[in-house]
């Protein structure tokens, strides 16, 4: 992996936003995690990576509770987010997901205007004091979604009309409208072409600077590029956890080596 | 020879060179399959089907013209000095075949020998008793030229039959000659058959059509008649409906705008009922209904739809109109004179449609992508709010062609109607009055022994026109909206 432009990671240490602890998840009888400890630091990219179907999604979506739209899914352990437990009977999942934003694999703008799009959760969440405030939060999360130039002139045009990279810029400016604490990817580029990829990852070191962002990606060039920590998943176990320079050029699990190397994959 | 038999015996000419062909293009061969330009069985239904399907076709041509030559050439027999006044050639000649009819009946019982049927001459007095004794409808004491008639008649058919026996076997057996000729190793015995089995799907498929082009045509003409009977604009904006038979006397009107309005009334409250819960209850089903439930609860909807209208008029008329008129009624509120109003019509129509909006809905509800509504979730959205500002708005168009769809249902529907709404043609705002619908209409004015070259039968197919039109435009309408909406996440 002499190849691999690794970033350099002397960030200086963030305090923890989100902490997994002895974390397993079941689908029915299925394994799907197993005894999983992560934490996530503050104002940091962290990158899932490890062959397909390990659990990195799965993992992922416990950080939020989607997994609780999934009947047969079940949680185990204690995932923290700013100290509190998440599973905790008094958090309110709705709620929750409001402050830990998602972004899906497939971009999924609604069949509505981009404006209504973007004002959707804002919307939900009363966040607008009037429309002007509304129209501000709108055009701001656009910007931040580095999509503002592109489509300032036609916000009242369906969503569905933008192309794959536009769809899935507008779709991290709608999770971004929502002022989340922590934003998760799951795959965002995985539709996209390249020129659009280098655009969203461009976006995502951006928003380093305000969120604590989580994302899933099966290319390691892309982790490599993006993440300053790194989480190498196997069949539902954790086997490695560092900074993304160590995990790429000195791993510590002969398991990782392989994966990075192609052995595994 | 009955027409079994002859089917029969072609079936075996058939089969037999469906074996003669196999076998023949076998040792033509030399015995190897392989040599063979198609499989062995190929060859076989090639014989098979030059034998039957020209033998069929010309079968079925023969059963069809044949009765129309042979009453051309009996009806030129009758003297018209037998036709009585206030008859018609038509009148006597369905006797001819009553009478034909009767005596092969009494030949096939044995009350009457094959001879006697057919020379009977002096004593037809006689024969009329024999026919009647043996059960057969005879209207008036049969006639001298009648009867002759009727022998002349069974005489014809019979040879004609015959003819056709001769005829058809004969083109069976030359078939399976032909094809049986042309079997050699190199026939393309494969393409044959694709070909025949594509020419019967084209048939089954332009029978279907040919169909309803005639179906259409009927009504396109006979409206056209009542329009030369009865001026089109007194018909489209008359607001009268007051039919009179011909044996009363006096001219009609025949206004249908009372008629459309009741069966616009009657169908919008059949909508307001079954819309929201047939909605609803899609909703339920299809996003917060557990597995268990929603496989239970759909098949149980779903019977619903299963039930004759019939019974659901059944209910209007003996549960549902008594119940409103006991709220309603003189003892109630007083807004209500009897059982049949709209109300009870509407309400019965809309429980009927419930099925039906809530199956097509809940299916374009499913259609909506999983990753919508996890979209909507991942910003933090409550299932309701979900299912209000992603996926109705997402599956609306489709629910709009669904409720279109069931507007045209309700607009055809007739024995609720009849049944819940009474008979009377009324413009009225009152939904607790008695109404009537098209169709209901339609029904009463053919019903009865109407005459069916009067207006006031005739406007029978107008109705039917008008609703077809209708009906038809709301199913475009639906369909193309349905479409357009299955295109967008495709
Ligand atoms: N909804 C589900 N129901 C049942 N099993 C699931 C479901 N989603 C994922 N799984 C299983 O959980 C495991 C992990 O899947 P996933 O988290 O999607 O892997 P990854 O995202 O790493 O490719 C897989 O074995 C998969 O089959
Ligand atoms: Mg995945």
């Amino acid at each position: 992996m002499n190849d691999m432009t690794v970033m350099d990671s002397t960030v200086e240490a963030q305090r923890t936003k989100m902490a997994a602890q002895n974390v397993n998840v079941y689908y029915g009888d299925t394994h799907a995690i197993k005894d999983v400890n992560v934490e996530i630091e503050d104002k940091t990219v962290t990158a899932f990576i490890g062959p397909s179907g390990c659990g990195k999604s799965t993992f992922l979506r416990c950080l939020n509770r989607m997994n609780d739209t999934i009947d047969i899914c079940r949680v185990t352990g204690d995932i923290l987010l700013e100290g509190e437990d998440i599973y905790d009977k008094r958090v309110d999942p709705v709620q929750l997901r409001a402050q830990v934003g998602m972004v899906f694999q497939k971009p999924n703008p609604f069949p509505k205007s981009i404006y209504d799009n973007v004002a959707y959760g804002p919307r939900i969440h009363g966040l607008a004091k009037n429309k002007a405030d509304l129209d501000e939060i709108v055009e701001r999360s656009l910007r931040r979604g580095a999509i503002w130039d592109e489509v300032k002139d036609r916000l009242q045009s369906p969503g569905t009309g933008l192309s794959g990279g536009q769809q899935q810029r507008l779709c991290i400016a709608r999770a971004v409208a929502t002022e989340p604490e922590v934003l998760l990817m799951d795959e965002p580029c995985s539709a996209l072409d390249p020129i659009a990829t280098a655009q969203v990852e461009e976006l995502i070191d951006e928003l380093r600077e305000s969120y604590s962002v989580v994302i899933v990606t099966h290319s390691m060039q892309q982790a490599a590029r993006v993440s300053q920590k790194t989480a190498f998943f196997h069949l539902g176990n954790l086997v490695e956890f560092g900074p993304t320079g160590q995990i790429f050029t000195n791993p510590e699990d002969p398991r990782t080596e392989s994966y990075i190397t192609g052995r595994i994959g | 020879m009955p027409l079994f038999w002859l089917i029969l015996i072609v079936l075996v000419i058939a089969a037999v060179g469906y074996m003669l062909g196999r076998s023949r293009a076998l040792a033509n061969a030399g015995g190897d399959s392989r040599e063979l330009h198609s499989l062995p069985s190929y060859y076989g239904w090639n014989v098979a089907l030059k034998a039957m399907v020209p033998t069929f076709v010309l079968l079925i041509v023969w059963l069809l013209v044949q009765p129309l030559y042979v009453n051309s050439v009996i009806s030129g027999m009758i003297p018209a000095n037998v036709i009585d006044d206030g008859s018609s050639r038509g009148l006597v000649m369905a006797e001819v075949r009553r009478a034909a009819n009767g005596l092969d009946n009494a030949v096939a019982q044995g009350v009457m020998d094959e001879e006697f049927a057919r020379n009977a001459r002096a004593d037809f007095t006689d024969v009329s008793q024999v026919l009647k004794d043996a059960g057969q409808i005879v209207t008036t004491e049969v006639t001298q030229p009648v009867l002759r008639a009727a022998q002349r008649y069974r005489i014809v058919n019979a040879t004609g039959y015959q003819i056709m026996s001769i005829v058809a076997v004969v083109l069976a057996l030359a078939g399976t000659l032909f094809a049986l000729r042309e079997t050699r190793a190199l026939f393309r015995a494969r393409n044959v058959v694709e070909l025949g089995i594509h020419a019967l799907l084209v048939g089954a498929a332009s029978i279907a059509v040919l169909t309803t082009v005639g179906i259409l045509l009927s009504l396109v003409f006979n409206t056209w008649e009542f329009f030369k009977l009865y001026p089109a604009s007194d018909f489209f904006f008359g607001l009268n409906w007051a039919p009179s038979f011909s044996g009363r006397g006096g001219s009609s009107d025949l206004g249908v705008l009372p008629l459309l309005w009741g069966t616009f009334y009657i169908s919008i409250v059949a909508l307001a009922v079954a819309v929201p819960i047939g909605l609803f209850a899609a909703i339920y089903l299809s996003e917060y209904a557990s597995p268990r439930i929603r496989s239970i609860a759909k098949p149980l909807l779903e019977i619903l739809a299963g039930i004759p209208t019939i019974v659901y008029g059944l209910f209007a008329l003996l549960t549902v109109g008594p119940l409103l008129l006991k709220v309603f009624g003189n003892e109630g509120l007083g807004w209500m004179q009897a059982g049949t109003a709209v109300m009870t019509a509407g309400l019965v129509m809309g429980i009927m449609l419930i099925p039906f909006v809530s199956s097509l809905s809940d299916d374009i509800i499913n259609a909506v992508p999983q990753a919508m509504r996890d979209g909507s979730y991942g910003l933090g959205a409550t299932q309701s709010e979900t299912i209000r500002q992603v996926v109705i708005p997402a599956a609306l168009p489709g629910i709009v062609g669904a409720i279109l769809l069931a507007a045209s249902r309700a607009i055809g529907e007739t024995m609720i109607v009849v049944l819940g709404a009474g008979a009377a043609a009324r413009l009225s705002l009152n939904p607790f009055e008695a109404m009537t619908t098209v169709t209901a209409k339609i029904v009463s004015q053919l019903t009865g022994d109407a005459d069916f070259a009067s207006p006031e039968a005739l406007v029978a197919f107008a109705l039917g026109m008008t609703l077809f039109v209708l009906t038809l435009c709301l199913n475009i309408i639906a369909l193309y909206i349905v479409r357009k909406y299955r295109e967008q996440y495709e």
